[in-house]
């Protein structure tokens, strides 16, 4: 009975109705828009480490601490049989790492130099363009970041010095042979990319590798003695715990926009009641219990919010569809501020969210359309009928 | 209380709180209202008419004295026993017709039928006979605001029927219409009252309606200064 009455009076209000239905809805596309971009940039972050960086993991030699370079020096070795076994078969790569000193435009600047297998294909570096047969330089591959803070192009050439095993200072021209468009600034500030076999050479370490990344879903090798593995969850946990540390900026924008949908609720529920007191009257004349009128007032607040999500549905589902393929483009390059973010926010909307924030906002209104209709259960039948407020 | 008693007042008094006094506005009244009367409670302004018709209604409590309507003690009944009583025996009708502006005519006339739980086949057979005891068949898509005075006032007679109550309370039903709009309303109030055996109380002070009242109860001041029958 209830809900046919409620119906009746939100549907025969008419633009008064949907504009409250409208607003609500503005704020459900709002909380679901800002929560979907605010996931898929952190999903983003995540992704772009693992495409461009970690893959399905590392063995990491003993000695390696990628926070400290000056462990770079001693953490080097042949990696173990079971581990070279996963290289042979293209189910890994190595990578070796070592400091080194370039000198472009006549500065002098610390790097870090990584020896990758140019062939890999597990990772999403243009690592191909440094297959070489010309020994007479060095190819280096370089990030977007690093060349505009070097001030090199392709083709550029560059004093590179570094400290090989025999504890022998070595230098030798450089070349950027390309450089890479990379969203990861891991790869790119402060880091040289080269071929494996030209470093081993440079540092006097044959098939000595620093760490071995191997591919998605495979199980770790029963042996990999007194290496480390590192899998995916450890090696994204600095993005982990940034994310982590940025949760209560998350839930502070998700309540106050929470709060603006509530409020908004609450608005046109007093009003509802104010401009309504003669209605209620009419309905307490007829019969109606204070607690039904009350349970009517509410009802129509949460029938306010089913319709809100129907029409956040209708209307925004397109805004979501369209920005969940083609994403946002930013107008600025974060990476430079050492920030993993996407040229284009694409929002990564999951069933979760939607669910969960339909149920909250349901919930919100409900609390705040039963909070003003309290106020009818302490109406006087008389005086509500004739328009007035005793409350 | 006889048992053809509609209403049966003994000794009400009502005091509402003014300043820091209490103003009297129904002064120790008894009054038994038969089954099927016509009955109009008519005085001045300030003389306690809808004060009278709201707490027969149980809209109101009074401050002493014993009230029973259709055979139910209204002073010691909870909130919701005096709202079944309203919802099941008793009909409303406004000066300001008090009907809801976003239902149509039709919806209007159907919302007690639906607060009673009514059936939805027989509900509609009901509006209908309604719609046509007030001759408004024309008008049934209409929305209050569409209406004339006298097209909402039947509007609001055809709503306090639906449900075929024992008792109609009508405050000042005449009030905003036109004379021959008030001459019709009376004729169709009449004709339920002998159609359907349904009492009436008015609370009016308007002259041209005391010749259709089979009783007059005059008030002055809260107290019944004259308790006439009229052949």
């Amino acid at each position: 009975m209830l809900l046919k009455i409620g119906i009746k009076n939100l549907l025969g209000a008419g633009l008064r109705t949907w504009l409250n239905v409208f607003v609500t809805s503005v704020s459900f596309f709002m909380i679901i828009f800002m929560s979907a971009l605010y996931d898929g940039m952190r999903e983003h972050a995540k992704q772009v480490s693992i495409d461009t960086e970690i893959a399905g993991g590392a063995y990491w030699h003993p000695n390696y601490d990628p926070m400290d370079p000056m462990t770079f020096e001693d953490a080097h070795s042949k990696p173990p049989s079971e581990i070279n076994k996963l290289i042979d078969d293209n189910e890994a790569f190595p990578v070796l790492v070592s400091q080194a000193s370039i000198y472009p435009n006549g500065r002098m600047m610390p790097v870090i130099m990584r020896g990758i297998e140019p062939n890999q294909e597990l990772i999403n570096l243009p690592t191909k363009v440094l297959n070489t047969q010309n020994n007479s330089y060095i190819p280096v591959l370089i990030g977007r970041g690093m060349a505009k803070y070097t001030n090199l192009k392709e083709g550029d050439t560059f004093m590179l010095r570094w400290l090989d095993a025999n504890k022998t200072y070595d230098a030798n021209d450089g070349v950027i042979v390309h450089i890479m468009d990379t969203e990861n600034f891991k790869i790119d500030m402060g880091q040289i990319w080269l071929p494996i076999k030209h470093l081993q050479q440079m540092l006097n370490m044959p098939k000595e590798v620093t760490y071995v990344t191997y591919k998605k879903k495979i199980p770790l090798v029963d042996n990999y003695e007194d290496w480390v593995p590192k899998d995916v969850k450890y090696l994204i946990r600095d993005m982990e715990a940034i994310i982590e540390a940025d949760e209560p900026n998350a839930v502070v924008m998700y309540i106050t926009l929470l709060i603006l949908a509530a409020i908004g609720i609450f608005n046109s529920q007093v009003l509802s009641i104010f401009r309504r007191r003669k209605e209620i009257g009419t309905f307490m004349a007829l019969g109606m219990t204070r607690t039904k009128v009350v349970s009517l007032f509410t009802l129509e607040g949460g029938l306010n919010a089913f319709l809100a999500m129907l029409m956040t549905i209708i209307i925004f589902g397109p805004v979501f569809w369209y920005f969940g393929i083609y994403g946002i483009p930013l107008p600025i390059d974060y990476s430079d501020m050492g920030l993993i973010i996407a040229k284009s926010l694409i929002p990564v909307y999951s069933i979760g969210l939607f669910i969960s924030t339909a149920i909250i906002i349901a919930g919100t209104v409900l609390i705040v359309s039963y909070l003003p209709s309290r106020k009818i259960s302490k109406m006087k039948p008389t005086d509500a009928l004739r328009g007035k407020i005793t409350v | 209380m006889n048992s053809n008693s509609a209403i049966s007042i003994q000794n009400l008094v009502k005091s509402f709180p003014v300043g820091g006094d209490f103003f009297i506005a129904l002064k120790d009244l008894n009054i038994q209202l038969l089954k099927k009367e016509f009955m109009g409670l008519v005085g001045p302004s300030g003389s306690g008419k809808t004060t009278l018709l709201n707490i027969i209604g149980g809209l109101d409590a009074p401050t002493s004295g014993k009230v029973s309507v259709m055979g139910k003690h209204l002073d010691n009944t909870s909130h919701s026993e005096r709202a079944k009583l309203r919802r099941k025996h008793m009909g409303f009708i406004f000066q300001s017709y008090n009907l809801l502006p976003v239902y149509s005519v039709y919806e209007n006339i159907e919302l007690p039928l639906i607060l009673n739980k009514v059936d939805p086949n027989k509900r509609e057979k009901k509006v209908k006979e309604a719609i046509e005891w007030v001759g408004l068949s024309h008008r049934v898509n209409s929305r209050p605001a569409m209406l004339s005075g006298g097209e909402c006032q039947r509007t609001a007679i055809a709503r306090a029927i639906v449900h075929q109550p024992a008792l109609i309370l009508a405050d000042e039903p005449t009030a905003n219409l036109d004379a021959e709009n008030s001459h019709q309303i009376m004729k169709i109030m009449l004709q339920l009252n002998n159609e359907l055996d349904t009492s009436f109380v008015f609370a009016t002070h308007d002259e041209k309606i005391m010749s259709y009242l089979s009783r007059i109860i005059h008030l002055e001041d809260g107290k019944i200064i004259k308790d006439e029958k009229i052949k």
